[in-house]
């Protein structure tokens, strides 16, 4: 469904990504985990059409990013760090509007659909500001499934939840996993990266060090790789 | 058409969460308000030289309070993430230039829209030129917000982004400035139309020019 | 510069500075004065061989910009990014040039440092504001392929205005009832004039060349110190 060829980035003289090769088959969970500063966040923003790579290429679904980034568009979804929602608007708002941009067809049936598959449909009419983080951050993952692309990207949803929120956002997490959409996600939690992936990587000094399977892997193993790799 | 549809989203959308606070609409009526009032003293403004400085004193009223919510339209955005959220659509990036900009117009057109009636009472001017002077408002205004939306989508990339998009957009605009004084002035004075028939020109041409280049041009300004 | 392969731009250089002891030798003792200027405007009238080609100038360097601009959106590439931006600086330092040299010609002249009604006066201050503008732009913007585009955008905005500012500045000063009336010269010119006026364009237009080249080179050097650097 990925697939990525010697991907580089590079902010002026600064290289961040320095070759990046990857395979993320149809329907997997990729777990991408690194240290801060990696270049997580700008791979996976090259994949999702934000930003622009100084070499190399990914293609996704068989589209390539660089020739045509309109056309992949339709075919992710991203969840960032950041909200992407209007926090004045109502969450009805908010996937209206985007529901429109994307061109989702039945979209008063389909809002109501996802909001309840995120548990967010009893607070649907409240402007995003008076959610809580948890809550933003699941309406945030409604907004990204709600035109059903085959593609996740999930950049950092961890960050800034609490243990219940935590706990909700793994279930979501699982039943994405189950619907079959192919999902990459980063992050700096070891654990939870494990724990729903079917594979997991490391990015470090701006190349992959590590695959595996992750149900081929233990904790303690996965942490000491990970010590290695991120110690250079 | 899809492309139409979207630029009506990305424009209610703005429009809709402005209306939510009117934070910025309040700013930019008071301060257009201020404006005024402040020019009132510094001018020393009487019957007599009333009548020769409120066309300029309007649209340095409009202008300021206009920078203010051209500001507004990214900077919001920006700090808040949404702007990504926009640009990961699958919408060509002028449907949202479209958008933003007639969001933008229709902020100064309403902040235009109460500020006409309350200077003519101010300045005790007569009414009966009003119509004319809310054409070469809106004119005035859509072209200002023309260029103004792809310049303030460069300035909030920027480090001084509030001084840069005055700095960038003033110079750029003076031929709509002169064009916008000359044509209130003119038909406050009640100046026969063909006489005004060269500024009504360049108001219309510069408003062409520039929507067109921006339109071009944004796709440039707002990708990564 | 390796003499050899310079030999053009040494040529030129010499040439430009020569040229220019001539130009002065030109415009202030060739020259004959000019028709109705009597006192202190006689010689001050004299600016007019250093004012005119120093606009000239400017213009054909913003020329240079607006061209290099659409080339950069078109093709990209950082070479042109560099012309243009180089030439905005040099043009901006002509047009500094014109601004300062029109209200030491205008006050002897007509008594007036300034004066609004003079559509190429004001068309040069605008100029001014516009390319300074442009300078400040590419000061404010961190990343290298962003500061080329927004400046392209801006190079191709701000060389449209020119003519429509310059049409615009001439109805207004038309329409304003203003005791003195101004035009470009204002005076015969004589042969002898004419000659020392485009001998004195020529030196111009070659040290715009030459300081071109020349800033561009530095450039491009900073550029390869700045990738060295990064190698380390």
């Amino acid at each position: 469904m990925i697939q990525v060829r010697g991907l580089t980035k590079a902010f002026g003289p600064k290289k961040v990504l320095r070759g990046i090769d990857l395979d993320v088959a149809p329907g997997e969970f990729l777990t991408l985990v690194g240290p801060n500063g990696a270049g997580k966040t700008t791979f996976l923003r090259i994949l999702a059409t934000l930003s622009r790579a100084t070499g190399g290429d990914a293609l996704i679904g068989g589209v390539s990013v660089a020739e045509h980034p309109a056309q992949v568009r339709r075919n992710i979804g991203l969840v960032s760090h950041r909200t992407l929602l209007y926090d004045d608007l109502t969450a009805v708002e908010n996937l209206q509007f985007y529901g429109r941009m994307y061109d989702v067809p039945h979209l008063d049936a389909r809002i109501e659909e996802v909001l309840r598959q995120v548990d967010l449909y009893f607070r649907r009419h409240d402007p995003v500001r008076t959610y809580s983080r948890g809550m933003q951050q699941r309406l945030s993952i409604a907004r990204a499934i709600l035109h059903d692309p085959p593609v996740m990207l999930m950049d950092e949803p961890y960050t800034g939840l609490d243990v219940q929120a935590t706990a909700m956002l793994r279930t979501v997490l699982q039943s994405l996993a189950a619907s079959g959409r192919t999902v990459v996600m980063t992050t700096h939690d070891l654990e939870l990266g494990l724990d729903v992936a079917d594979r997991v990587a490391i990015l470090s000094g701006g190349k992959i060090g590590f695959r595996a399977a992750a149900r081929d892997i233990s904790i303690h193993e996965f942490r000491r790789v990970y010590a290695e790799q991120t110690a250079g | 058409m899809g492309f139409l549809r979207k630029v009506a989203a990305v424009a209610w959308k703005d429009l809709r969460a402005e209306w939510r606070t009117r934070e910025v609409f309040s700013a930019m009526f008071v301060f257009a308000l201020l404006i005024i009032i402040i020019f009132n003293f510094a001018l020393e403004l009487r019957a007599e030289n009333a009548r020769v400085l409120v066309p300029g004193i309007l649209w340095v009223a409009f202008t300021f309070s206009g920078m203010l919510g051209l500001n507004r339209s990214f900077i919001q955005e920006k700090d808040r993430g949404s702007l990504e959220g926009l640009l990961l659509c699958p919408v060509d990036r002028s449907a949202i230039y479209l958008g933003k900009m007639l969001a933008n117009s229709a902020l100064m057109a309403l902040v235009a829209v109460f500020i006409l009636p309350v200077s003519f009472v101010l300045f005790n001017l007569s009414f009966g030129a009003l119509p004319m002077i809310v054409v070469v408002t809106a004119l005035g205004t859509v072209g200002f917000a023309g260029v103004g939306t792809l310049f303030s989508a460069m300035a909030v990339n920027t480090r001084a982004r509030e001084v840069m998009l005055p700095l960038l957009l003033f110079p750029v605009a003076v031929p709509l400035i002169i064009a916008a004084v000359k044509l209130t002035a003119g038909i406050m004075d009640g100046v026969p139309g063909a006489e005004l028939a060269r500024w009504w020109q360049l108001l219309v041409g510069f408003d062409a020019i520039f929507f067109t280049l921006s339109f071009m041009t944004f796709d440039y300004v707002i990708e990564e | 510069m390796a003499l050899r392969k310079d030999a053009w731009l040494w040529v030129l250089g010499i040439l430009a500075f020569a040229g220019i002891l001539v130009a002065g030798y030109l415009a202030l003792i060739y020259a004959p004065p000019a028709e109705g200027f009597v006192g202190q405007a006689e010689p001050a009238q004299r600016i007019f061989y250093f004012h005119v080609p120093a606009a000239w100038t400017g213009f054909l360097a913003f020329f240079v910009t607006f061209v290099a601009s659409i080339a950069y959106l078109w093709k990209g590439g950082r070479k042109w990014d560099i012309l243009a931006a180089c030439s905005a600086e040099i043009g901006l330092v002509f047009t500094t040039m014109v601004v300062v040299t029109g209200p030491i010609w205008a006050k002897p002249t007509w008594g007036v440092w300034w004066t609004w009604s003079d559509p190429k006066l004001v068309t040069a201050a605008i100029l001014w504001l516009i390319y300074f503008g442009y300078i400040m732009l590419r000061r404010m913007v961190e990343d290298d392929a962003r500061r080329a585009r927004f400046s392209a955008v801006l190079g191709i905005i701000g060389f449209v205005d020119v003519p429509i500012v310059f049409g615009a500045a001439r109805w207004w000063g038309q329409s304003v009832a203003h005791p003195i009336v101004v035009s470009g010269g204002g005076f015969d010119v004589a042969p002898k004039m004419l000659t020392a006026l485009m001998f004195s364009l020529a030196v111009f237009t070659v040290m715009y060349v030459v300081i071109l080249t020349l800033r561009v080179r530095a450039e491009r050097l900073a550029d390869e110190v700045d990738a060295l650097k990064e190698r380390e």
